[in-house]
């Protein structure tokens, strides 16, 4: 089974398959088995010789993608119904998901740039573009990890890459709303900026809502149990920052060590 | 991400580079006399704004004895009069030109049916439109009123009022008179604001106390201490005034600094303030940094700690100018509160100083009295001072173009000065062209006034193509209305019984 290192495939269409090995069934022959699989962009299925049945296929994979992609409007908008079927009925995909995360950091980057500077100003000498964008993959995969760490314990019916894939669809509000506002931006002003705080801010808390709703109904769980667990995985990444923090500093210590031993010994050879 | 953020990341980012960065030595080397703060609040280099004209120590000025820890300067016309408080004695020197100052007379006595007719500690001296002194006669607790040929007129005592302690004992540090010789003075130990009289010598009040701050942790520890613990506690009493001084227009600027770094980071507390007849602060604090001088306040060079205003003065364009005694630097701010320039340091070379007590300017030249170096620093303005002093003050004037051309020059000389470009943009806000002045204000990340020009710009674009908007918005309702419309009718023709008996019969024949 495919893990989040898929995420790392980042665009949408070159997501990593689940089986490779499992040639053959690109193309429907498992139907819709296709949902934990992804989609596979390029045509992976080369065992099948008769091209119109490859093209069928492939047109067939990409309606799906469109399908599962669309799907994440009616999440966003009927949370409950919608993260159930999200797994339950296979209606989401991991290609879709994935899509959704690049658009996310796609959106966040570009807003740098393009966001008025009434609304928002960037000191471009203290901007490190792949810290940036970690500040959001780094909780991302905090919180996929340690929800599904805590919740396998639980009676969580998630599976990692189910986590990480509802956490995904839940982050659609995010591009939805802020790319428009992005626009809009520049015909603000200062007075006006207040719009865009309002707007903003219904984006990240609708997006955190969809999070919390995404979980209870992937693990099944009820609304309390679920809160519990929202608060616990926080605690959760809290501790995973903590346990890596010191491991770093550990490894950098234990190094240090090293190093200093061998100057040592080339000072007295 | 709120702007603030991103200004506090960048400052934060900006001292990180210069604690880690960037040697401190090759920093030093590269800094040049004046700098100002750019929106980020990074240290942008400047040319110079004033340049040292002459440092007149006691041999310069032909005294026989040495002044002695002088405290106060006061300026009145071409006359500058330097209280000698370690001499008791003031002096009035008259300024030929800002190389050549000359001792006119020593006053350290006056005439008058009064016990004591010599000073003692004076610490600062004012003079009145009709030429009368007022003196700041510290160690004899009073202030004197003499006429102009030092024949007394009256005194001013310590204040009437029942929340003064009447044990200790009346200090009046500085004083300020406006224009009908009511006085405001700042006294030691008297924490409730400036003491006003009025020009009979009555004590008519405290105007200007700085709010009380106090946070909320403090104010829970003090209720659950003991009588003995509370009195250990520092109190919440408003802060003292240092020094005032009473511009052109009869406003007090007022200065302090018994301030916090941190109260003046969170705008709790204000270095410098322009008090109303009314006691209120009417300072306009417009620049994206407050007004209390260094940003950076970490310690270098043995000094540390925020700015400390020791004194201040406004020149007639409403350009004000503050006196730090900590590291012994100018500041200058515009009507806005944007800072103008910053320069000096201390130091025994010409144009830096050893402990700054006094600043006057007579026109656009400033003086700088020195305490432990005995002396007085005249600065005059460059030729890049003059010329953004003339764009400041043809603007006040409404000559809009006459500022833009000064400071389109400005920018020639100096690309990185932010007022320039915020100039030019002000400039051309007022000339109606709001689509350019837009681009400069941009630049310089002005949201206020780039507002201000865009909101006009809109709505004259808006003017303009309302013609084209209309349309817009009826084609954009009216094409579907009339299409639905068209078609209903085409299909009610078609199904309309009369044309299917003469048409569609035919029609279905015809196939």
């Amino acid at each position: 089974m495919d893990t989040i290192a898929s995420a790392k495939g980042g665009t949408a269409g070159v997501a990593y398959s689940g089986q490779p090995e499992d040639g053959g069934f690109v193309g429907g022959a498992r139907g819709e088995s296709l949902t934990d699989g992804g989609f596979a962009g390029g045509a992976r299925g080369g065992r099948l010789e008769n091209g119109e049945s490859a093209k069928a296929a492939r047109r067939e994979r990409l309606a799906k993608y469109w399908d599962s992609l669309k799907f994440a409007l009616y999440c966003a908008t009927h949370p409950l119904d919608g993260f159930w079927d999200l797994t339950h009925e296979k209606r989401g995909t991991m290609a879709a998901a994935n899509t959704i995360l690049f658009l996310t950091l796609l959106v966040r980057v570009l807003k740098l740039r393009y966001t008025s500077f009434v609304i928002l100003t960037v000191y471009w000498e203290g901007l490190n573009i792949f810290l940036y964008i970690a500040s959001v993959l780094f909780p991302l995969i905090l919180w996929v990890v340690g929800n599904w760490g805590l919740t396998t314990l639980f009676d969580g019916k998630g599976r990692l890459n189910q986590v990480y894939m509802a956490t995904c669809y839940a982050l659609t509000p995010y591009p939805l709303i802020q790319f428009p506002l992005m626009i809009l931006s520049n015909g603000f002003t200062v007075e006006e900026a207040e719009f865009y705080a309002v707007l903003s801010a219904i984006s990240l808390i609708w997006a955190g809502l969809l999070i919390v709703a995404a979980m209870g109904q992937i693990h099944e769980y009820s609304a309390g149990k679920n809160i519990l667990f929202t608060v616990a995985s926080l605690f959760a990444m809290l501790v995973m920052i903590f346990i890596l923090m010191i491991f770093f500093s550990m490894i950098s210590q234990g190094v240090g060590y090293f190093i200093s031993l061998a100057r040592e010994l080339l000072f007295r050879l | 991400m709120s702007m603030r953020f991103w200004k506090k990341t960048g400052a934060f980012l900006f001292l990180a580079g210069i604690l880690f960065g960037i040697p401190a030595a090759a920093q030093a080397e590269d800094i040049s006399y004046t700098y100002n703060y750019d929106y980020w609040g990074d240290v942008q280099d400047c040319p110079d704004l004033y340049t040292v004209s002459k440092v007149f120590t006691s041999a310069d000025l032909g005294l026989e004895t040495r002044m002695n820890n002088p405290q106060g300067l006061y300026v009145s016309g071409d006359l500058i009069y330097v209280c000698d408080t370690g001499n008791n004695r003031i002096l009035e020197i008259r300024r030929h030109s800002a190389e050549n100052l000359e001792i006119v007379r020593i006053i350290d006595s006056f005439t008058g049916d009064v016990e004591n007719t010599s000073f003692l500690a004076p610490t600062d001296v004012a003079v009145s439109e009709a030429g009368n002194f007022f003196i700041a006669d510290k160690g004899n607790a009073r202030i004197l009123k003499l006429d102009p040929d030092l024949h007394y007129l009256m005194q001013f005592d310590k204040p009437v009022d029942n929340t003064l302690d009447p044990a200790i004992a009346f200090q009046p540090d500085k004083i300020a008179v406006d224009s009908a010789e009511r006085v405001y003075c700042v006294a030691t130990g008297i924490n409730k604001g400036l003491v006003k009289y009025e020009n009979d010598g009555v004590f008519s009040g405290f105007v200007g106390a700085t709010k009380v701050t106090f946070d909320f942790m403090d104010y829970l520890w003090k209720r659950f201490a003991t009588q003995a613990q509370r009195a250990q506690m520092e109190s919440f009493v408003p802060t003292e005034y240092d020094n005032l001084y009473m511009d052109y227009e009869g406003f007090i600027y007022a200065c302090t600094g018994a301030v916090t770094a941190d109260d003046l980071r969170a705008g709790n507390a204000d270095a410098v303030r322009k008090l109303n007849l009314m006691g209120n602060d009417i300072l306009v604090r417009n620049g994206e940094w407050g007004i209390y001088g260094d940003l950076y306040m970490g310690s270098g060079g043995g000094y540390e700690g925020p700015s400390y205003f020791s004194d201040v003065t406004c020149m007639e364009n409403d350009i004000f100018v503050c006196l730090d005694r900590n590291r012994g630097r100018l500041f200058g701010y515009d009507d806005q509160g944007r800072m103008v320039f910053a320069f000096g340091g201390n130091g025994n070379m010409d144009g830096y100083f050893r402990r700054p007590v006094g600043i006057e300017h007579m026109g656009h030249e400033l003086y700088v009295l020195d305490a432990l170096d005995c002396s007085v620093t005249s600065f005059v303005p460059t030729l890049f001072g003059e010329l953004v002093y003339t764009a400041v003050e043809e603007f006040d004037k409404g000559d809009y173009e006459a500022s833009r051309e000064a400071w389109e020059q400005v920018m020639v000389m100096d690309g990185n000065y932010d007022l320039a470009y915020i100039g030019i943009g002000r400039a051309l806000l007022r000339q109606e062209k709001y689509r350019e002045a837009m681009d400069y204000f941009e630049v310089k990340y002005d949201a206020e006034n780039y507002s201000k020009a865009y909101k006009q710009y809109r709505k004259e674009w808006v003017e303009e193509h309302i013609g084209w908007i209309i349309a817009a918005v009826l084609i954009l309702f009216l094409v579907p209305f009339v299409f639905k419309r068209v078609r209903k009718i085409r299909e009610e023709l078609r199904t309309d019984d009369f044309f299917i008996y003469e048409y569609g019969k035919e029609s279905r024949d015809g196939k």
